[in-house]
């Protein structure tokens, strides 16, 4: 941690807390995940830390390495706008191939109520 | 004093994404349908990107960028590819 001598503080404090707040939220949708009762309640909760969380820690990471390198680094605009793009698409799919295998099996009940 | 505040919150940083790793893995071993264990493993390609990204953050090096990356494109063409394979049977038709 030599490195991070050359931050001033103020970039080390709102690096740090937009670090703690993203994780923050992953750990929380990971909880979701172990918690909630059936599978299309739990596909819900992974997409906090997918898009709110990743969204912080990628724009911690872009100002951290910004300030040290002293001109704007923004690489990581790549990794959130890939994340933002397929998370949509791949929850979409395993929902339908969830909903599919549910039919297949009579299990499915649809959200309104109707069986 | 910046150096003390930043080591400390990646700690519990890197404390919490391993945390949500584990949860998610938990999933994935003991979901009860083949759905839940998929949605397991996107939780935990997920949680396992974030994590490179404070390791980056952590020794101060752009690598940890392109691992991140990789991480983020191999989760999302291995869970398409496994959703599909479960809605028809195959994963290329």
């Amino acid at each position: 941690m030599i490195i991070a001598e050359e931050l001033p503080a103020w970039a080390a404090l709102l690096v740090a807390l937009l670090l703690l707040f993203g994780t923050g939220l992953s750990l929380t949708g990971a909880l979701g995940l172990l918690r909630l009762g059936n599978f299309y309640q739990r596909v819900h909760a992974p997409t906090l830390g997918a898009t709110l969380g990743a969204g912080c820690v990628l724009l911690a990471s872009m100002i951290f390495f910004s300030i040290l390198q002293t001109r704007p680094i923004v690489h990581e605009v790549l990794i959130a706008v890939f994340v933002t793009v397929t998370t949509p698409v791949t929850l979409m799919v395993l929902v339908r191939a969830a909903a599919h295998r549910d039919r297949s099996e009579g299990t499915f009940k649809e959200p309104g109520g109707r069986s | 004093m910046s150096a003390q505040v930043l080591h400390w919150s990646l700690t519990v940083s890197q404390l919490f994404l391993t945390l949500a790793m584990a949860c998610a893995a938990f999933r994935m071993l003991r979901g009860p349908r083949a759905q839940d264990r998929v949605l397991g493993l996107d939780t935990l390609y997920g949680n396992a990107m974030l994590l490179m990204l404070t390791f980056g953050i952590r020794t101060g090096s752009t690598f940890y960028f392109g691992a991140a990356l990789v991480i983020a494109l191999l989760g999302f063409v291995s869970t398409v590819a496994i959703a599909k394979f479960l809605l028809r049977g195959e994963v290329i038709e």
